[in-house]
């Protein structure tokens, strides 16, 4: 019996089922007191004075600012500009300035309200527009955060011998994560036994790795548990470093566990959100309307300090010019500093935002060149042994044509483009049918793999389980699942005789973060490689012949523990040969694989309300072996509503760079008459450096949502529409500048 | 303060409360019964649902006050020994991902189906119109739902 | 949970007489909780006195009385939905009861305090205003009652004094004959606060118009009559430039403003255009 490529049941899933999965708000210490963050109320200035106004006993209430941080005051993570607490300087609205606990939760709210920030305001850059024109210097000495540049062939002399050139400009807003379960950690610090944090996190790690300069304690004297997360989509990515830190360092003064919870107005208004970006491209066709030449340069606002903008300008760089072989490319693009709260990683990473803009570019160009869209990507898709954007020769055979056939077929997308021209002529609700085709890159890109050198083990428990060690998180996806499965298989035992080992920095060894769609793809095969190892131990001591039953497995491993003593398996991460990155000329192999994907959009839009509904949706793609095709239906559905919300609904009403919608009622998140059916099909090629010949899918959904409804509402209503999300008066807008 | 007396999961419990805290809070903080979830304190999200008197409400609305002498069942009264049949479909069906709003789904779930039977799927979106899930999409969650509807 | 607990306090009134006292103390009435409890939550209840009036009885049941179909105070949004009364006299009030938030809302969520809380979106007004419905205002004086068209005076102020608790609505079960129609523009299909929301009822013969009522909710501090209109429309034969024109007459009647939902030029056009699709639907 194996068990990859089967649907085997969530590994924690009972416990979910039964309300007894703990999650950190659940979970209580004894002598616990809790926490609460207060923040500026303005999005740019100097400090001048903290004032505590009478209403509470703040004798009784603990306070923490910047001069009582133990070690350094800045949040570690790439660069080291942004501070845990703001000492002086404001640069974004909810900036972090004090801390409070109390053992009254309760009470802590009404403190909350009764401190006063005397700020000198300065002037504010709210807009990437505005932070291109330099004429307020936010951020170094230009605002600009990051620059990418490649450059193939001669675009320039392309442009002057294209038979046709066409361009446009393509804007996309912020997105809240919106995981159900807020933002929460319980810290115990001191300086004895050092730092604890529990909490809901994708990447205890990166938290470990924060903490250490925070108190300027040796990395043996931090450690980090990842709790119960109740969803992440990279929103706790990084962001948790920085609420953890808040806790431990009330910890650390208190002397008591302190436990800190964002409610949901706070969590969004403070927390990172998906970068915003303008992108313009300029294409040239020859006369069979093949690509000559792309032209693009794509801005993404980054907020007020650097985070991760980098790695996001990166991934949406290295997308950007989306699964099209063109022989001249130039891509210039740039992280630019605002003063809204950093912006920050959110599932897809800076490819929603490039990919956007390309498939809605290619949508334009079938338009303003009079071909049928379908025609214009099919002459154009790379094939094998030609180069992406990037420089990157695709070795793989690459099944996207059959993928975009098959999405057709199934969706009747011909067909029904005719039927609803005729049908939409007499009727004031409007239905089309739009296309998207795309690839994701899985794993970290280039040699970030090689950079992170990730580590996973295995060990033989006392009861004759196998534990799986890695810093991998399950936070919905099935991480635990997963890496059962596979390390069942690698073994020849059973799925229920695998264990997944909580991640705690304490005992288990990093294996790298819980993004960029690596971990059944990389960790898993990590874990396969770990699992191989214990077995050789196992055949090494002679305790097992090379076949073997699950009964003599378990034997063999209780007879080692006793003879011989600890039994693990380890492995770390081997970049596969043949995978070439120049980091200085950006080019090359930047990703191991690539996901390929068509997606299909039927919408109506009702052009008396303006609003849009998404009818019917088809999510085509070719991933690798599907690991367990339940959970992997699961991610790109409910990837796929991620992007209906980025597409129509999720929209951020920014005052004085300031989210002024951040409750769920006015924060617009599909509801289940938001969301239609949505049709999933796999088609496998195994990628043999993927564990069980996966390749990465959690962020490949989000690419292909947003261009597929934009296309399919332009197909309704005949009017362009360049900037997401597309609410009813944005749309309204838009059809009133250019009537039907 | 007031002593409240409410019945939870078949079982009398007395609470000595403020009578405005949330039913949610006395839920969770006093009778630590950490299942029912707060996802947005607001009565949007529903992951605080619970069943009282046979109806779904959102706890984070409902003040202790009003569910004095009031019967409830949160999640954690419906599986005894083994999961019910709606719980063992979630699993089968993969209704439940990170787990945070399974509760919430749970409980209106539950309340479809003292409804009505054999719900349609239209049936089935609208009873869970007020219980957000971002990480599912919804598909599996009423496929779950379907699937348990044959058995009655 | 932003607001301070110790700062509030919650009674009960098991009794009328109970309730009088307590609103003659100063102290507010605490129905299903859906609003009070969010500003609870958000930290900006006012703080001082309240009092649960579920158990008043008085305030409850939905039935028929001679002519006339009462529906009392506490009658929450799912038993509204549910009856069948509703359902075959006043539509209008059973799509806005099952359009409000979702079924959790509807389950606790009362007439009377949607009408108390006064919100320029109330869900219930607009088919109470097209239903001519009368309010009775209940005191330690006795009942006190009104043409529900007269009970909105302004943002947030009505004619409900501080001693006052809303007993019923009588509604009148006169527009089996009429068309009904509702339609509530938000910004998802659940769980949606009205960007603009329409409700109304027509007597039409052969396209001419014999009788017209009209009313609008989020587009004017409280949910108004469109009496420009309907004067215009009465005895009208619907086609398309009647259509039109009273298009255009709506903006005397609705004033939408921009706020964090949406924006006035939205909530008008998509106004304008409701009424279209009502006037087309009965022409």
């Amino acid at each position: 019996m194996t068990w990859v490529g089967k649907s085997a049941l969530r590994k924690e899933g009972e416990k979910k089922l039964r309300g007894e999965a703990k999650y950190i708000d659940d979970i209580t210490f004894p002598k616990m007191i809790f926490g609460i963050t207060v923040r500026s109320p303005i999005a740019r200035g100097i400090l001048k004075q903290i004032e505590y106004l009478p209403g509470v006993d703040w004798d009784s209430i603990i306070k923490v600012t910047a001069k009582d941080i133990p070690g350094e005051n800045y949040v570690a993570l790439i660069e080291k500009d942004q501070p845990y607490l703001a000492e002086e300087k404001i640069n974004h609205a909810e900036e972090p300035i004090l801390l409070l606990a109390h053992a009254d939760k309760n009470l802590l709210e009404k403190a909350r309200k009764l401190v006063k920030f005397h700020i000198q305001p300065l002037p504010t850059v709210y807009t990437l527009e505005e932070s291109l024109k330099q004429k307020e210097i936010v951020w170094g000495s230009n605002n600009i955060l990051k620059t990418y540049a490649i450059d193939r062939g001669n675009v320039e002399a392309a442009f002057k011998t294209a038979h046709s050139v066409i361009e446009g400009t393509y804007s996309t807003g912020a997105q809240e994560q919106l995981y159900i379960e807020p933002n929460g950690v319980i810290a115990i610090a001191n300086e004895k036994d050092g730092v604890t944090v529990w909490g809901s996190m994708q990447c205890p790690y990166y938290v470990h790795k924060a903490l250490v300069p925070l108190f300027g304690l040796p990395p043996n004297k931090i450690r980090v548990v990842q709790t119960e997360t109740g969803g992440g989509f990279g929103g706790k990515e990084e962001y948790p470093s920085v609420i953890s830190g808040h806790a431990a360092l009330l910890a650390w003064k208190s002397k008591l566990p302190v436990k800190m919870i964002y409610d949901r107005m706070e969590d969004m208004v403070a927390t990172t959100k998906r970068h915003p970006s303008k992108t313009h491209i300029r294409t040239a066709f020859d006369k069979n309307h093949k690509l000559l030449a792309l032209d693009i340069d794509f801005t993404i606002d980054g907020g007020a300090y650097a985070t991760l903008s980098s790695v996001v300008l990166s991934r949406g760089t290295l997308h950007a010019s989306g699964p099209y072989f063109s022989p001249n490319i130039k891509i210039r693009s740039r992280a630019v500093a605002t003063n809204s709260p950093p912006h920050g990683a959110f599932r897809g990473f800076g490819a929603p935002q490039s990919l956007f803009a390309i498939e809605r570019h290619m949508e334009f160009c079938a338009k303003t060149l009079k071909l049928d869209p379908i025609k214009l990507r099919k002459a154009n898709l790379v094939k094998q042994g030609e180069t992406l954007g990037c420089g990157q020769i695709v070795k793989e055979k690459i099944k996207l044509a059959s993928v975009l056939d098959h999405a057709l077929q199934a969706s009747d997308y011909n067909k029904k483009r005719k039927i609803f021209a005729k049908n939409n002529k007499n009727n004031p609700i409007k239905k089309g049918i739009g296309i998207a085709v795309f690839m994701h890159g899985a794993g970290f890109t280039g040699s970030g793999e090689t950079f992170l050198a990730s580590i996973a083990a295995v060990k033989a428990t006392p009861e004759g389980k196998i534990q799986v060690l890695t810093s991998n998180t399950e936070i919905g996806q099935g991480t635990n699942t997963v890496f059962s499965q596979m390390a069942a298989d690698a073994l020849g035992i059973d799925f229920s005789d695998i264990e997944v080992a909580q991640p705690d920095t304490s005992f288990v060894p990093n294996s790298g973060p819980t993004v960029a769609s690596r971990t059944t793809m990389i960790v898993g095969k990590l874990v396969e490689l770990a699992a191989k190892d214990l077995k050789q131990k196992l055949i090494a001591a002679q305790l097992l012949k090379e076949n073997y039953s699950r009964q003599e497995f378990v034997a063999a491993c209780k007879k080692y523990l006793k003879d011989v003593g600890d039994l693990k398996g380890m492995s770390q991460y081997k970049a596969p040969p043949n995978v070439i990155w120049d980091d200085k000329k950006y080019q090359g192999d930047a990703y191991g694989t690539y996901a390929w994907a068509t997606y299909i959009a039927e919408t109506s839009t009702d052009t008396r309300t303006f609003e849009t509904k998404v009818d019917k949706f088809w999510a085509f793609q070719e991933v690798g072996k599907v690991i367990n095709p339940n959970l992997a239906r699961g991610q790109i559905i409910g990837g796929v509503a991620q992007g209906i919300g980025y597409a129509l609904y999720e929209d951020i009403i920014w005052k004085d760079g300031r989210m002024a919608n951040n409750k769920m009622s006015n924060y617009i998140m599909p509801t289940t008459l938001d969301i239609p059916d949505i049709e999933v099909k796999f088609m496998e090629l195994p990628y043999s450096y993927g564990g069980g010949g996966s390749k990465g899918i959690g962020e490949l959904p989000l690419d292909g949502p947003a261009p597929a409804i934009l296309n399919a509402m332009e197909n309704a209503i005949g009017i362009e529409i360049n900037q997401i999300p597309v609410t009813p008066e944005r749309l309204m807008a838009l059809m009133e500048s250019n009537p039907l | 303060m007031k002593k409240i007396k409410l019945t939870i999961n078949g079982k009398l419990f007395s609470v000595n409360s403020n009578p405005f805290s949330r039913l949610l809070d006395v839920l969770r903080d006093e009778l630590k019964l950490t299942g029912t979830k707060e996802g947005c304190g607001e009565g949007e999200c529903g992951a605080c649902s619970v069943i009282m008197e046979g109806k779904l409400v959102n706890s984070c609305l409902v003040p202790i006050l009003q569910a004095e002498g009031k019967k409830i069942l949160t999640v954690e009264g419906l599986a005894k020994k083994s999961l019910t049949p709606l719980q063992k479909n979630f699993m089968k069906c993969g209704g439940a991902q990170c787990g945070i709003c399974t509760p919430g789904m749970l409980m209106a779930a539950h309340a479809i189906q003292l409804k009505k039977k054999k719900p349609s799927k239209k049936e089935i979106r609208e009873g869970l119109g007020g219980n957000l899930c971002r990480c599912t999409g919804y598909s599996q969650i009423i496929e779950s739902i379907q699937a348990t509807r044959s058995k009655a | 949970m932003r607001g301070y607990l110790p700062d509030y306090r919650l009674g009960s009134a098991k009794k009328l007489e109970e309730a009088f006292n307590f609103l003659e103390n100063g102290a507010r009435p605490f129905a299903g909780g859906t609003d009070i409890m969010v500003l609870m939550d958000s930290g900006i209840l006012p703080p001082g006195e309240y009092f649960d009036i579920l158990n008043l009885k008085e305030l409850r049941g939905i039935k028929l009385r001679k002519d006339e179909v009462h529906l009392g105070a506490l009658s929450t949004y799912s038993e509204i939905r549910d009856h069948q009364l509703i359902q075959k006299h006043f539509p209008i009030l059973v799509q806005s009861a099952r359009e409000v938030g979702a079924i959790a809302i509807q389950n606790r969520g009362t007439l009377g305090g949607n009408i108390a809380n006064a919100s320029p979106a109330a869900d219930f007004p607009p088919g109470l205003l097209v239903y001519d419905a009368k309010i009775n205002l209940l005191s330690s004086q006795g009942i006190r009652n009104l043409d529900y068209n007269n009970f909105h005076l302004g943002y947030k102020k009505s004619e409900l004094q501080p001693n006052e608790l809303i007993h019923s609505i009588i509604l009148k079960p006169h527009f089996l004959k009429y068309r009904h129609f509702w339609r509530k523009v938000g910004s998802r299909q659940a769980q949606a606060i009205s960007k603009t929301m329409i409700a109304a009822v027509a007597k039409v013969n052969k396209k001419k118009i014999e009788d017209i009522k009209i009313a609008y909710g989020s587009v004017a501090p409280t949910a108004v009559r469109c009496s420009h209109v309907e004067f215009f429309l009465l005895g009208k034969t619907l086609n398309s430039k009647i259509i039109s024109e009273a298009k255009n007459i709506l903006v005397k009647d609705i004033q939408p403003i921009d706020d964090i939902r949406s924006t006035g030029k939205y909530r008008l056009v998509a106004s304008q255009n409701v009424l279209e699709e009502f006037l087309c639907g009965i022409g």
